[in-house]
């Protein structure tokens, strides 16, 4: 039995290389962009930049917390500087130079971060950040960006070459569903409401809004009518958007690939709790450390696929 | 900025070192000490050495830039700020005080001009300065970028990946000093932590090593920047080593870590201000 699907794919690709390729775009149209990269050039997909532009980019060795100065640094001078790591060493490792390098002096910094969540797979727990959404989006200036497919991240990472101030852009690993179109419009803080629905909302970040999309499809079988917003910002957060479809669905769902505590879905239980109670189901990482695994048996193990989506929507249906 | 003799200079030293002490003292908070060690070194580098305007821009194009990585020493970097136009001397009164400009360590928030990087946090400000002398590189902007970093800051790692990465890029356009004044909040460096020869390990990471020996005399340390500057743009970073005495200028705080973060009583302040002759006028 085969579902119907709103959105559908018919090419995989990693979110990391929608970043690479939009660097690249970036670079091409902007020469104040520059690129640095703490060892992990091929796995942040940054080849391609530092092959074409090779005085605009550089290798900072394994040196996290130097990377995050120099950053800071060459924006005096007005260069955009692109640090690219894996999550967890872009920001747990830097948190206090992010923050007072970056965040408290307000540097047009990109933070470009690979390998987030659980779907790193099988480097395990060392490796799969489940914290950094959280850790981010406290620090005041900062913008917090999670896009969920290929075309979406390449989208996600010209419009930050565009905006002026410091970001924190996720991304990650694995082959993913391509399920947005390659031309769409990124606005960053502006919710993307995909499929309009009555009973529910499903309010996704990441590689999860494609959980969602699949988990649409599981309810609507069964005649639940759920409305998905792909939460591509996570800060600023779109409260307008949040607020005017839990006005209309009454009840809501939370889908990321992070800690319940700290991650999108408390972001929206803020909102809905000052402006709207309403009964809110937490999709996530439920207080714990992953694991090595294949993604999708890690998003199974973890609770975070569309399965437990559906569970979720109708927890918070049944309490509305 | 019209050059101004040694005689001038010394008189700005001293003032200097007034408005550390008034500044500390009327707040009853902040860190005297290693700023009137560094009166010399500030008052050399923004009334001789740099080539700036104190009309104040981010970008600092074509303009020598300095940081603060030690950003306790934010009082006397403030007083050479003032002084030589920055913002009004009048300002130092808000030092550390609520909706000040001058916050307990150096900010960008609140737009104070001169400040291009929050610093307090130790082991930063070498990476950040690397990164706005490459800026200039890319730029083709053949102005310098100056740092001071202290002693017991060379204790924070990130200090030594940035020593390694400016020797790779061979970033010749960057003079760093330390504040080499052997004390630290809880005692001096070598019993803190040891930090054992830092001319032969800065010279091991590939660095020039410009040593200043005498950094509370005044020619000395003129005399000192400027060979710094002969040996910037010759493919090494520079670094020198400013050997200094922590609370210089005044006869019981001198060369003890005690006066690192303690402000004087009135007692204490009157006697350190008799003997600090006020030439340019306290604020």
């Amino acid at each position: 039995m085969s579902l119907d699907l709103k959105f559908t794919y018919t090419e995989k690709k990693d979110t990391r290389s929608g970043f690479g390729d939009g660097f690249l775009e970036a670079g091409r149209k902007n020469p104040n962009i520059v690129g640095l990269c703490a060892d992990l050039i091929g796995s942040l997909k940054m080849g391609a930049f530092q092959k074409e532009f090779p005085d605009r980019f550089f290798q900072t060795g394994i040196a996290e917390a130097n990377m995050i100065g120099l950053a800071a640094g060459m924006t005096i001078g007005g260069k955009i500087p692109f640090a690219g790591t894996f999550a967890n060493f872009a920001t747990g490792r830097v948190y206090d130079q992010i923050r007072q390098s970056v965040a408290y002096s307000d540097k047009n910094v990109k933070i470009c971060a690979s390998h987030a969540g659980l779907t790193l797979g099988e480097d395990g727990a060392t490796h799969q950040i489940l914290e950094d959404l959280g850790m981010m989006k406290m620090l005041p200036h900062m913008t917090v960006i999670n896009p969920c497919d290929y075309n979406q991240t390449k989208a996600a990472t010209l419009a930050i070459a565009e905006h002026e101030g410091p970001v924190y852009l996720r991304f990650g690993r694995p082959s993913w569903p391509i399920f947005t179109p390659a031309d769409q419009k990124f606005e960053i803080g502006k919710a993307w409401k995909m499929i309009d629905g009555k009973d529910v909302t499903i309010f996704a970040t990441g590689h999860l809004v494609w959980e969602a999309v699949v988990a649409e499809a599981m309810l609507r079988e069964e005649g639940i009518h759920a409305e998905v917003i792909n939460i591509h910002t996570i800060k600023p957060l779109d409260e307008e958007a949040i607020m005017e479809s839990v006005k209309k669905t009454g009840c809501a769902v939370s889908a990321e690939e992070h800690q319940i505590n700290g991650g999108l879905g408390d972001s929206i239980a803020q909102t809905l709790s000052r402006h709207n109670p309403a009964p809110l189901e937490y999709v996530g990482v439920n207080d714990s450390f992953g694991e090595s695994g294949t993604p999708t048996q890690l998003l199974e193990k973890y609770g975070l696929n569309a399965e437990n989506i559906v569970k979720a929507a109708k927890k918070a249906l049944a309490r509305k | 900025m019209e050059k101004q003799s040694i005689e001038q200079l010394q008189k700005i030293c001293t003032q200097l070192r007034r408005d550390v002490l008034r500044m500390v003292h009327a707040v009853q908070s902040g860190h005297p000490g290693a700023p009137l060690g560094c009166a010399e070194f500030f008052v050399s580098l923004y009334f001789d050495i740099l080539r700036h305007d104190p009309n104040f821009n981010m970008d600092g194009k074509d303009e020598d830039l300095f940081f603060l990585s030690n950003g306790h020493l934010s009082a006397g970097w403030y007083s050479v700020l003032a002084r030589s136009g920055y913002f009004p001397v009048e300002e130092l009164k808000t030092f550390r005080k609520i909706n000040s400009r001058l916050q307990g360590h150096p900010a960008t928030e609140e737009g104070l001009p001169g400040i291009r990087v929050a610093s307090g946090s130790l082991g930063q400000g070498l990476s950040v300065a690397l990164g706005a002398a490459q800026a200039k590189k890319l730029n083709g902007d053949d102005k310098l970028v100056y740092i001071l970093l202290g002693d017991g800051e060379l204790q924070e790692g990130q200090v030594w990946e940035a020593a390694m990465y400016a020797a790779h890029y061979g970033v010749d356009n960057l003079i760093a000093t330390i504040d080499y004044n052997g004390q630290q909040i809880d005692g001096p460096t070598e019993k803190v932590m040891d930090l054992k020869n830092l001319k032969a390990k800065w010279e091991a990471f590939g660095w020039e090593v410009n040593e200043i020996k005498d950094g509370n005399n005044l020619e000395a340390v003129l005399e000192g920047l400027k060979k710094a500057k002969s040996l910037s743009g010759k493919g090494k970073p520079v670094m020198n080593l400013l050997y200094t005495e922590m609370g210089y200028g005044v006869d019981f705080m001198v060369g003890t870590h005690k006066w690192h973060g303690s402000p004087p009583s009135d007692e204490q302040l009157a006697d350190a201000l008799g003997q600090l002759e006020e030439t340019l006028g306290d604020y």
